[in-house]
């Protein structure tokens, strides 16, 4: 597979860009992968091991099913095959904060096989394949410092002086889905894309709370550079990727100092580098040559992971309705076009508020256009995610808009005022803000005809064909009834009248 | 010849006469205690802890005083220093974790003490279970009983030591490539490994996780059927442990076949003789033994049916590969990082972990940590360890064609008797080899015994091995049983000396 099929790559300084994304999507399991111990974030260092996890002698490790069956879920969402067996494997190396001296991972059978993951970059539909998806562990974490100061901060015990390393293994055997994609990503935007795409879709799963500051959802690409028709260039690993931002800064100056080295005649070596978020540059950590020989073999202490067909259909049919599927119902029970439809679905919290919106106030186009547009522009002004005003309120206010009750202008007012707390009875609100737009025909008609006798040049300009001074004249109307008329009312009025 | 006293009984008289307060727990505790220490020139102990065993004792004489009952309540039995322990120091023999505190019992040992058992201590053995005499353990040597210059056994030499010297009725030991059944071979008592997964792991430190399994060491089949009873069954904190109902072994030992009786309580079993287990380089006085003891087998009752396990040889090279493979990762976690011996002199990381597993492993234990890494490795791992999985199938394999053919297959448990302490120290390739005849079973996961079958050159014991098929464990301890209530081989008690009071 050499990239997605039917589009012509577009190039970079003659040269294509190849990317493949590994991402580690930590589990939402309460208890780690295989032991008992809690997985909350945050807890003080290393009160979440158990004797399994700190590796002590004679421990041995359990695996957790609702690990393996969220690896099941995620597989049946890409339409991956779901291994009726998989094994676990060992990976051996030596590092203080990998307390077994292994990592348990899966090497040759891995559990999710194949599988596709979809998505827009801007309009255009893209498609990557993915290689695996397979379980393991995660590792504890090494904290650095010196004396008082360092990463754990005014928590170091009082006796670390000097230069001082200290591990934390409460992170240790914390479960983690590591999702591998074929190289078919060719550019940085696809690659982004790919991982915003693949993040909604762990989220929406509820497999993985797509944390990404805690370390949740992080990913690796691997990048590399040819010529149009070459056989893929040497990659280099660009690992830890913990923000969409970085992911695409990192890639971008990958890619440059890649194309530069080959352009000043050297070549690329195998490579694991790291992103420096301060500087936007990419660094060597180590080279090919120091790679580690890990000495996988099947774990003996676990048997091979069995999957039954029951289990897969247990699990299939507890999914919820994926974001693809339910973007496409949207577009036909609620008739929404594709980009609202798309834009309804990027999380299962916006799809049942959306849903839940149109639904009571059987006006979906609206309700898109609302949470498009008002309830956007407030969460992002909040910088959250929680939508402060309940779905059956948002469709009172949106069906008093549909029916005339009010002006859009005064819908706005009024959410706002909903947003932040001041009432939840649309109505009463509206009466008691006097929104109400006029409905008395005889009022209206009077306004109208006061805005003509007093505007004359206006209706002067409007009958010489001057459509500017029509809409003066209907906004000298809105004023006129204290904003409470009904714009197209007063249109429809004055056009009778003036034509 | 020691006095007569409690100690000469086993777990099952024992049991009886704790039951009809012939004898209370404290004072068969406190005897043996005392036995351990007139014993101390064996070197069976790794640690005795005396106010903790009579503690227990104490204990399990006063639940009998309010109604409380079983085989094993108050019955004195010690673990093999493998199985971890809260209340002792568990060290696995080795240096790397001298003075290590286990903060939880392992499950075997938490079963033990569930059916009322009273824990004296640990017992000595090779270091991390690598070795079959003993001698590898990082504190001390353990002597065998009945010639105090010659080696016990091993890995399990300790808990078959303390045994056939009546220092305890039973014990705890561990069986990876015949660690349970050389040494109650070479101390003249009874020991069985059960089929894999029928004791929990949890808690034993692991050598070779796909081959290691607890069993028992004591002096009859009936003794081993109690006490296996209480350790074994399915326990949901190790994977490999076989999901089956608990099982009632001591019920297994009066179940003869259809048509068997008193005269001939073994009509109708079938044993197998491979013969590759009676090769030319068998010693004589062993095989001698073995001829005597199989001809009584079939006095009462049995067929001796020829099979064949062509594979037995290649049982050494494939068992040399896997348990060395699976030894080197298990053994990564005493890196001094989190407990057990780190150096006191380092540089930097790399340093600290060179020179802590360096000071900490002993010489066997560094050779197999090599040997399985190098077997692991990018480039060699599907010459060496695939094969050798290959192998181990088909070794399993043959066990199924010859169980079509016979219901217990039997022969030697070593070529030789024991062997002088000191004489193969230099040499581990003659140790590997000795392994031959308890290598096939362990490397098809099948059930094995060694039951006491008469003496050879120098007066030592010889010992006979029964292999089962998958989870026949009964029909083991049935036909020892059988052969046991017609010897008097694991009667026979070692010529101590006095102990010194």
């Amino acid at each position: 597979m050499n990239g997605a099929p039917g589009r012509a790559a577009a190039l970079m300084r003659g040269f294509e860009v190849v990317i493949g994304i590994e991402t580690h999507a930590q589990l939402s399991t309460l208890s780690k992968i295989f032991s008992g111990a809690s997985t909350a974030f945050g807890a003080a260092p290393n009160t979440q091991a158990s004797p399994v996890d700190l590796a002590l002698p004679g421990t041995l490790p359990v695996a957790n099913g609702g690990a393996v069956e969220r690896a099941i879920r995620f597989g049946l969402a890409v339409g991956a095959t779901i291994a009726p067996v998989s094994i676990f494997a060992r990976k051996n190396y030596f590092y203080p904060d990998l307390p077994k001296g292994y990592q348990i991972s899966q090497y040759e059978t891995p559990v999710v096989q194949g599988g596709a993951v979809e998505f827009f970059v801007g309009d255009v539909p893209h498609r990557v394949n993915l290689t695996r998806a397979h379980l393991e562990e995660d590792a504890g974490k090494s904290l650095h410092g010196v004396g008082r100061e360092g990463e754990a901060g005014a928590g170091a015990p009082l006796d670390f002086q000097g230069d001082w390393t200290a591990i934390d293994l409460n992170r240790a055997g914390t479960p983690l889905l590591e999702i591998v994609t074929e190289p078919d990503m060719r550019s940085s935007a696809e690659a982004v894309e790919y991982a915003r795409a693949l993040h909604t879709l762990v989220v929406w799963l509820g497999i993985c709370d797509g944390n990404m500051q805690e370390g949740s959802f992080r990913c690796d690409a691997n990048v590399s550079v040819r010529r149009p028709g070459a056989p893929f260039g040497t990659r280099r690993e660009i690992k830890n990727l913990n923000s969409f931002r970085f992911m695409q800064q990192a890639i971008d100056y990958e890619v440059q100092w890649q194309i530069d080295l080959i352009e000043d005649g050297g070549s690329v070596r195998q490579a694991t580098v790291l992103f420096d978020a301060e500087h936007g540059e990419t660094r060597a950590m180590r080279s090919k040559e120091d790679a580690h020989d890990y000495r996988y073999f099947p774990d003996p202490d676990l048997p091979p992971l069995a999957i039954d067909a029951e289990w897969i259909e247990r699990v299939r049919a507890a999914m919820p309705e994926l974001p693809r599927d339910r973007a496409r119902r949207f577009q036909s029970q609620y008739s929404l076009s594709a980009y609202d439809a798309t834009a309804m679905t990027p999380s299962l919290r916006t799809a049942d508020y959306f849903e839940s919106v149109a639904a009571a106030s059987h006006e979906p186009k609206l309700a898109a256009n609302w949470i498009m547009g008002e309830v956007t522009r407030r969460l992002n002004a909040a910088g959250s995610d929680d939508i402060a005003i309940a779905p059956a309120t948002l469709a009172a206010l949106i069906a008093r808009v549909a029916d005339r009750t009010i002006s859009n202008a005064a819908a706005k007012q009024l959410f706002d005022a909903l947003w932040d707390g001041e009432g939840s009875d649309v109505d009463a609100l509206i009466d008691s803000r006097g929104l109400r737009q006029m409905r008395d025909a005889g009022a209206l008609e009077r306004i109208v005809d006061e805005v003509i006798a007093a505007n004359k040049k206006s209706v002067d300009e409007f009958l010489a064909g001057k459509e500017r001074a029509f809409n003066a004249l209907v906004g000298q109307a809105m004023k006129a009834s204290g904003g409470k008329a009904d714009p197209g009312e007063v249109g429809a009025l004055l056009r009778k009248k003036l034509g | 010849m020691s006095d007569p006293g409690p100690h000469d009984l086993g777990v099952a008289a024992l049991g009886r006469a704790l039951a009809a307060r012939e004898l209370s727990s404290v004072e068969v505790t406190s005897h043996l205690l005392d036995r351990f220490v007139g014993h101390e020139r064996l070197g069976a102990a790794l640690s005795i802890d005396r106010e903790g065993a009579l503690a227990q004792a104490a204990d399990a004489d006063r639940r009998r005083g309010t109604g409380a009952a079983g085989p094993l309540l108050g019955i004195p039995i010690a673990h093999k220093d493998i199985f971890v322990t809260r209340a002792h120091p568990t060290t696995a023999g080795s240096s790397m974790l001298a003075g290590y505190r286990s903060p939880f019992d392992a499950t075997v040992v938490e079963r033990l003490a569930e059916a009322g058992t009273v824990t004296l201590g640990k017992l000595n053995c090779d270091e991390f279970a690598m070795g079959s005499s003993t001698e590898n353990s990082a504190f001390h040597l353990t002597r065998n009983p009945w010639d105090e210059s010659r080696v016990p056994g091993g890995s399990s030499g300790g808990s078959a030591a303390a045994v056939a010297a009546r220092l305890l009725p039973a014990a705890t030991g561990t069986d990876t490539g015949g660690s349970i059944r050389q040494p109650a071979s070479f101390c003249g008592i009874t020991g069985i490994k059960p089929t894999y997964g029928v004791c929990s792991r949890y808690g034993m430190i692991a050598f070779a996780s796909s081959l290691d399994q607890a069993g028992v060491l004591a002096r009859s089949a009936e003794d081993c059927a109690l006490v296996l009873g209480a350790m074994s069954g399915f326990d949901p904190r190790d994977s490999t442990s076989a999901e089956r109902p608990a099982q009632d072994f001591h019920a297994e030992l009066a179940k003869g076949r259809a048509g068997a009786s008193a005269a001939k309580p073994l009509q109708g079993l079938r044993i197998g003789l491979p013969k590759e287990f009676f090769p030319a380089a068998l010693a004589g006085d062993v095989e001698a033994a073995l001829r005597a003891a199989l001809a009584e087998m079939a006095r009462l009752g049995a067929t001796l049916v020829d099979v064949e396990l062509p594979r037995t040889e290649l049982s050494i090279p494939v068992y040399y590969l896997i348990a060395p493979a699976e030894a080197s990762s298990n053994l990564s976690r005493f890196d001094g990082v989190r407990y057990g011996h780190r150096a006191e002199h380092y540089e930097d990381l790399q340093s600290m972990y060179r020179a802590s597993r360096s000071e900490g492993f002993g010489a066997e234990v560094k050779r197999r940590i090599m040997i399985g890494t190098y077997v692991l490795s990018h480039g060699y791992y599907d010459a060496y360890y695939l094969q050798a999985q290959k192998l181990r199938r088909m070794i399993a394999d043959d066990f199924q064609a010859c169980f079509q053919r016979c219901d217990v297959i039997a022969g030697p448990v070593a070529p030789t008797v024991a062997w002088p302490l000191g004489a193969q120290s230099d040499d581990p390739v003659a140790n590997y080899l000795a392994d031959i005849f308890t290598l096939p079973a362990s490397l098809a996961g099948l059930p094995g015994m060694s039951i006491p079958a008469g003496f050879g050159a120098a007066g030592m014991p010889v010992g006979l091995q029964l292999v089962g098929n998958y989870f026949a464990e009964g029909t083991l301890l049935h036909a020892a049983h059988a052969f046991q209530g017609a010897t008097d081989w694991h009667t026979r008690t070692p010529p101590l000396a006095e102990p010194r009071r």
